[in-house]
Order: structure tokens, then sequence, then C-alpha cells
């Protein structure tokens, strides 16, 4: 157990539970390595990685930058809005011109789900999914995974709730794989309009009520409402939105017991959730994007290992 | 495959003490000095050497750590395996100490020139020092020479020194297994 099954990181779904422990014991290590007082390596310094994303993005590409940069890679960077996709040119096109370049490594963002699949057939780069439309974000549901195991010693047996808009996420579906795949209990809560329709056939529970899934949970990960994903209305207002499945102080103090609080950001205050809990102990938000790192450079290692 | 036996437990022994008693006369209260053993298998002779030092010339706080060099090695994607890692435990700062790097096998120097590398991430050591308790002679990539030795060893490239510790292998003896 001391190699990834896989050349690409495309979903979670393509991954086994020993790819998983190894990512994690891996990730530890840099963990380590983050809290030198140099927190550089130079394992990957004959690597050159293209970061390349079609969509908006601001924690999860300094991430990847950050850890790139740790593991001493080459890094170059490149957003859709200042490029020649304006112009007309295709993905392939766009991915083989920075390839050309010597690149050995993609970090690929795209609106469009298998975007990064589609990519690891047509090119000889090892491909990292960095979140591809509403199907999955691998590297955040790693490393909310990862942020559990530290919080509560373990992902097996735990019960986690996943709450929010489910329909447009891939953070809740990278999840559901992931905890599943770890030995979690997994429910979903939101509204019906939110909810896909065949999401029972993944093996998870759904639970309308807030209050219900609360008390049943150990781990809730409140999703943000994707404004921007949402071409019709799903709830009559945002404040009704809230009223129903936004958590505050209020209803966490309700609760006989304390239970952990994810988000993956950014975070829309005082719509999935209220400062006061966001800033709580109870919240784990800004542990997930200090280990957003350690888990970003533990995949990024191991898959390099693999580049001959 | 077969395999002969370069030091038997007594010789081990013996040469822990030596060790031990040099590493004493150099740096006598070991107010400045930090042990660093080098993982993974260099770890058992920093913990042996520990011991001795502790129980038989009663130098008690010593600065122990252990140090991984995985993510410092030259030979990233030159293997078919994956490099996998084993935990750093270095918890004080080793900026203006004495560093003694402890290690069982000194043979092309490599592992040595990643763990001078490593090192630095930690501070800048006033002097670093090498032990080890074998020392392949005329195999060496680096110019890299231990401060102390346990035995000097002639080996050809075929031939593979294993170093076996009670603890993790349930005998001290040192073999050198050619195939």
């Amino acid at each position: 157990m001391s190699d990834l099954s896989v050349k690409h990181l495309l979903g979670i779904k393509y991954l086994q539970k020993s790819d998983l422990d190894l990512i994690f014991e891996t990730a530890d290590h840099f963990k380590e390595v983050l809290s030198r007082s140099i927190k550089k390596v130079p394992s990957l310094r004959d690597i050159t990685i293209a970061n390349i994303f079609f969509e908006n993005s601001t924690r999860t590409r300094l991430s990847f930058e950050l850890a790139e940069k740790r593991l001493s890679a080459d890094v170059i960077n490149f957003s859709a809005g200042q490029s020649s996709v304006r112009k007309g040119e295709t993905l392939i096109d766009t991915v083989n011109n920075i390839l050309s370049m010597k690149v050995d490594m993609v970090v690929l963002r795209h609106p469009n789900a298998g975007a990064g699949i589609f990519l690891s057939n047509h090119v000889s780069a090892s491909i990292v999914n960095a979140g591809d439309g509403a199907h999955e974000h691998p590297t955040q549901a790693l490393l909310d995974a990862y942020s559990i195991r530290e919080r509560l010693g373990g992902v097996g047996g735990r019960k986690v709730v996943i709450v929010g808009d489910i329909l447009h996420s891939r953070v809740a579906l990278s999840n559901i794989f992931a905890l599943q795949m770890l030995g979690a209990e997994v429910k979903v809560c939101g509204p019906k309009t939110l909810m896909p329709k065949y999401v029972e056939s993944l093996g998870v529970q759904v639970e309308y009520n807030l209050r219900k899934a609360l008390e049943w949970c150990d781990v809730a990960n409140m999703l943000r409402i994707q404004n921007e994903r949402m071409d019709m209305s799903y709830f009559p207002t945002l404040r009704e939105y809230t009223k129903q499945y936004g958590i505050d102080r209020v209803l966490l103090d309700s609760l006989d017991k304390e239970i952990v609080i994810m988000h993956p950001g950014p975070i829309n205050r005082g719509v999935e959730i209220t400062s006061d809990v966001a800033d709580s102990d109870q919240s784990i938000i800004l542990n997930q994007v200090e280990n957003g790192v350690a888990i970003r450079m533990a995949v990024i290692y191991l898959l390099a290992s693999k580049i001959k | 495959m077969s395999q002969k036996v370069l030091l038997s437990s007594k010789e081990i022994d013996i040469i822990l003490h030596r060790l031990a008693c040099q590493l004493l006369e150099n740096h006598l209260t070991f107010s400045d000095s930090v042990l660093i053993g080098l993982q993974p298998r260099g770890t058992f002779l920093a913990r042996r050497l520990l011991d001795v030092l502790h129980n038989e010339y009663n130098v008690k706080h010593i600065p122990f750590g252990l140090l991984d060099i995985t993510f410092y090695r030259d030979d990233f994607r030159r293997g078919d395996k994956t490099l996998s890692a084993s935990s750093t435990q270095i918890d004080f700062l080793v900026e203006g100490k004495r560093v003694v790097l402890i290690d069982d096998v000194l043979y092309t120097g490599r592992s040595i020139r990643a763990a001078l590398t490593a090192l630095q991430s930690f501070g800048r050591p006033g002097a670093i020092e090498l032990l080890t308790l074998i020392d392949r002679r005329f195999s060496r990539h680096l110019p890299i020479q231990p401060d102390y030795r346990g035995r000097q060893v002639d080996a050809i490239k075929e031939e593979r020194v294993k170093v076996c510790w009670k603890e993790n292998d349930g005998e001290d003896t040192v073999y050198l297994v050619s195939h």
C-alpha cells in the first residue's frame, strides 16, 4: 500500500479505500512539513504543473498553487477569462498547446461535468480534477474527510449530514463517495427542489427536516447556495431558505450534543450559516482550508511519482 | 542467496558502548548537542545510543529527534515504487546546536546529502556530525564521511548490508547478504 491505483485524480468514484488511506497518511507528513519554519520540500523540482481554470475560484486555486510551490514544482496559471478560449479554441487544443510547453500535470476546473475524464483520454499529462460542473470535486471531499478524521479521530461509523443545495453541488457528490468509502453514514438534507431525483440510489437517506437531521448527526457539512448555477427559482426567497435550512446558535444550542460544523466556502454569512456559528469552536471551517494544502500536496506528490 | 554474519549481538553491544563513549568525549554534557536518527532504520541505532548514554553514563535530557528524508531524496520518480514517507519528530530548534545525525549504514552518501538539506528546514545548526554503525568503504557517490563509525566494511555493489535490531527483527545482528 504505497502506490495510488490511479494515474489521474478524476473523482472519488474511481478511487479505492486504500488510496484514501495512503493520501491521508501522506498528508499527515506534509502537515508536519507545513509546521516547520521552512515549509518547502524539493521533491517535485523537475515537475511542471499547469493550473487551468475555466471557472472562477479563489480558495481552490490558491490552495493548489501553494501546494505545488511547497513541493517545489514549477507552476503556470491559466484562467479562461483572459485567454484564447474567448476566441473559440477547443478544450483539447488549449490543453495541448499548454502541454507542448512540456507540462507534466494539469489541474483542471471546468463548468462541464466530465471535462477531466474527457481530457484524460486525449492528453498524456496527469489530470487532477479541481471541480467539473456539478459532478465531482475530489480534493474538497478528501480534505473534508481528512478534517473529520482529524477532529473526531476517524471517519468510520460517524454520521454526517450534508445540508443545502445537493442538486448543483459537486462537493456533495464527492463527499458522499468519500465518506461512504471510509465507512461513515451519510444523510442529505435540503429543500425538495434542490434534491437530485435519484439521490437515494447512492445509498444516502434524505431528510427534509433540518432539526431531525442535526439531532441524528455527528457532523453537519453546510453547503453554499449556488446562485450562479440556479437557472430558475428553487425556493421562494433566501429568507425562507434560511428559516428552514440555515443554522444559527439557537438551533445548535437546543441540540443535546455538540456537533461539528463544516463548510466548503465561500460562506454566505447569514444564509446557510450565521456568523456566530461559523466563527465558533464547533466550526472547523478554517481547519478545512488549512488541511486543503496538505491534502493537495499529498495528491500531487503521489500522482507525480507515477509520471515517468 | 547467502548471508554471512558481519557483527554478532556481542560485538554490536561493544560497538554501541564505544560509540557512546566517543560521543561523550566530544560532547561531554550534551548541553548544546542534539541527536537525530534518520527514518526509518537509523532510529533504532539512535534510540539504543540514547539508552546507553542515559542508563550507563547518566547523561539525561539529551534533545532527541527523528528525521524523515523522503521528500528530499534525489531519486524521486526514478524507481518503480512511490517513495513512502515516515514521520519526522523534531520538537526543538536546531539553530546553533551541534547536531549528530545517526544512521545504520553509510553507503552512497545520498541519504545523508538529503538529510543535510532536510535539516535546514529546522534552522541553521552550529555543526553537523555523522555517526553510522556500518561504513561501506569505496562505494560513495558523494564526498561524505562519518565522524563516528562502528565498523568499516568492504562490500561489492551486488551485496547488501542488513542490520537487524532486537526490537524490530528479533535479534541484534549485522549480515552481509549476497545474491
